[in-house]
């Protein structure tokens, strides 16, 4: 068991490519650390890299107390799940499980022993004897796991293992590699583009965006304090809706679009910035989540009248797009994730109650939860606290 | 719809099926009658009018090609020529076209395309020289007169195969292997060599086809009796005056059926082979 280190990494590729930027982070032992972004963004690179697979351009690598930029991958004490698996075709199950442990001269009965083992563990016992070939997507992502825990490493690389599964599977999988992992309290670095399965096994998510490290910290915080508009806007499922706005009256109202909503006190106590930027533009962020049906107790400041566009009933929750004079900040990078239902067709989404009755075409009252607003500087799209 | 109502024989014909079927009559014919002849006795080989079918069978034909002409020392030259030099290819070739594929290295793409070209060049061109270079070192007249020359002609079409083969291989098939511990010849070993068996085998059958029906290099290279292949042992059957069409028809049969054999139980491999390159680039 080990921690992994970086210190201000860099990747040039020989095509003169700078790929991954000054990047610093820290995985403690026994951390599940997701690193998650667009497609591109780099992920990969950094992982190759910690693998040994990649040259380090500049930075520092530690894996445990040791320097390990000039290190053979193999004497990294690594295990690294790829994307594809790469599982040897020839072999069974029980021979791709203790090929490394045969590299290493074990004798053949404590190989067979380890391999039942995490057999044992990932529920492969009865395939052991198996061909890839012969195996579903689900066991054959279990074998590459079990490939990676019979070495014992000290720390684990997966490299969006789960992307080649359904969707149902792909759930189920997600709790299964953390029951491993925590079982195991190996220090994980996992990639993956998909913000979903970030947020819901990182212990801690690091997001990137062209190679460089935009915020790292525990999912939650990640989703509540994001440090700009693209993290705003890349957690969360569906994602925030963005928009311009301008602040006036000493930054207690805010208009979107032809509408004002008055923001309480508590908003300036939580982000005291704000006030500065009253009389100027701001980027407005507002998750679907902090949207409801307006009833007649509703505040009047924080009522959005809206038309609905198009009505999505999920069951235990109605997607309400909809659209309204406001103007819309569009993030390069973002796009809809296919496990996601929404295609974006209105200029905002709402998540709300299903017992409200809504139809495309329907004009409606939302309700605003004005306190988790998020402000963005429309210059340079960090967030305003 | 009467598309559909087609059932049994009638659905099987339509075009695409007549023309295929024409095909393999125009391939077969010439075999049908090579097969059938050698089993004629030698005066109805060219009987008129011709005999579409050998009656009485008889192996006469192939008793004269063993017995009279020493058909199967020509044989065993040609299985130890084309056998070495087969080996020879795969072993070296393979290696090769994994450094070419995979390895990271300078000047791949000079050094594919001068494969390539060489693997054009005409036979009859180099021929002479090779005769003189052969003389010289005293080589004329052995096994490795035309192994040497059989593994180098052949190398380039082989080591392309297999290059194309291994492109086809995900890279993390080796990462993983790196991982592990593995070193880059037990890598090779244990875990590429077995996944590109369709292309080594298709680089194989093509090199042994090519060497066992090669003629003009054993011929010029290795005229004596002992060292003869088939090519040249056929061709050289019977004297000036006679030419023995059934032993010749005999012989040749023999000659065909270890490629026969060899296409037949890789037919799956070979097809795999050539086409893996295409797809997966
Ligand atoms: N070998 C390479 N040479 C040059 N550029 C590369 C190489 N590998 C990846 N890249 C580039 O580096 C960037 C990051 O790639 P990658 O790490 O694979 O992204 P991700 O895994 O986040 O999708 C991409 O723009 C990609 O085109
Ligand atoms: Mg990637």
């Amino acid at each position: 068991m080990a921690t992994i280190s970086l210190k201000g990494l860099n990747k040039v590729y020989p095509n003169g490519f700078h790929a991954v930027h000054d990047l610093s982070l820290e995985v403690q032992e026994g951390e599940f650390m997701v690193l998650v972004g667009p497609s591109g963004c780099g992920k990969t690179t950094v992982l190759r890299m910690v693998a040994g697979l990649e040259d380090i351009t500049s930075g520092d690598l530690r894996i445990g107390e040791r320097v390990v930029n000039d290190i053979e991958p193999k004497d990294r004490d690594i295990a690294m799940v790829f994307q594809n698996y790469a599982l040897y075709p020839h072999m069974t199950v029980a021979d791709n499980i203790g090929f490394a442990l045969k590299l290493r001269k074990l004798p053949k009965d404590e190989i067979r022993k380890k391999v039942e083992e995490a057999a044992e563990i990932l529920g492969l016992t009865e395939w052991l004897d198996r061909k890839p070939k012969q195996l579903s997507g689900g066991q054959r992502q279990r074998v590459a796991m079990g490939r990676a825990i019979v070495r014992e490493p000290s720390v684990f690389l997966m490299d969006e293992p789960l992307s080649n599964l359904d969707a149902k599977l792909r759930v189920k999988m997600r709790a299964e590699v953390r029951r491993i992992q925590e079982r195991l309290g190996v220090a994980t670095m996992y990639v993956t583009h998909d913000q979903i399965e970030a947020m819901t096994m990182g212990d801690r998510v690091a997001v990137l965006r062209d190679g460089r490290l935009l915020q790292c910290d525990t999912p939650q915080n990640l989703y509540e304090f994001p440090v700009n508009q693209f993290v705003g806007a890349f957690i969360g499922s569906p994602a925030m809706n963005l928009y311009q706005g301008e602040l006036f009256d000493g930054g207690r109202s805010l208009k979107i679009g032809s509408q004002i909503l008055e923001l309480p006190e508590v908003v300036h106590l939580k982000k005291p910035t704000l006030m500065s930027y009253s009389g100027k533009g701001v980027t407005v962020g507002v998750r679907p989540e902090s949207l409801k049906a307006a009833s007649t107790s509703t505040t009047p400041g924080t009522v959005l009248s809206v038309q609905a566009t198009l009505v999505e009933a999920l069951g235990s929750e109605l997607m309400v797009h909809f659209s309204f004079d406001a103007k819309v900040v569009k993030i390069e990078d973002i796009q809809d994730d296919e496990e996601e239902i929404l295609t974006g067709s209105g200029e905002g989404v709402a998540r709300i109650d299903p017992s409200v009755s809504v139809k495309a075409g329907d004009k409606l009252k939302f309700e605003v939860e004005t306190e988790h607003l998020h402000f963005f500087d429309p210059d340079t799209g960090l967030s305003i606290y | 719809m009467k598309f559909h109502s087609r059932t049994g024989w009638r659905k099987w014909i339509n075009l695409l099926n007549l023309a295929v079927v024409i095909i393999v009559l125009f391939v077969m014919l010439p075999i049908y009658w090579l097969v059938a002849s050698s089993f004629k006795t030698p005066v109805n080989v060219g009987a008129q009018p011709p005999q579409y079918f050998p009656n009485p069978i008889s192996f006469a034909n192939y008793n004269s090609a063993f017995v009279h002409y020493g058909f199967g020392r020509y044989f065993l030259n040609s299985v130890i020529v084309t056998v070495a030099s087969t080996m020879l290819v795969l072993s070296i070739g393979s290696l090769a076209g994994y450094a070419l594929g995979r390895l990271p290295m300078r000047g791949k793409s000079p050094l594919l395309v001068t494969l390539l070209i060489i693997s054009v060049f005409p036979e009859i061109a180099v021929v002479s020289p090779l005769y003189l270079l052969m003389h010289q070192i005293g080589w004329l007249g052995s096994y490795e007169a035309l192994i040497v020359p059989y593994t180098a002609f052949n190398l380039p079409f082989a080591i392309w195969i297999m290059r194309n083969y291994f492109l086809g291989i995900p890279r993390e098939m080796e990462e993983t292997g790196r991982i592990d511990g593995a070193s880059p010849l037990r890598t090779y070993w244990s875990i590429i060599l077995p996944q590109s068996l369709p292309g080594i085998f298709t680089a194989g059958v093509f090199t042994f086809t090519a060497c066992w029906t090669e003629f003009l290099m054993a011929l010029t290279l290795d005229n004596s009796n002992n060292y003869r292949t088939i090519p040249v042992g056929i061709a050289l059957f019977g004297s000036p005056n006679v030419v023995p069409y059934g032993t010749i028809f005999a012989a040749s049969v023999v000659a065909v059926v270890p490629i026969g054999i060899l296409v037949f139980v890789f037919r799956k491999f070979v097809v795999s082979g050539l086409t893996s390159g295409a797809v997966k680039g």
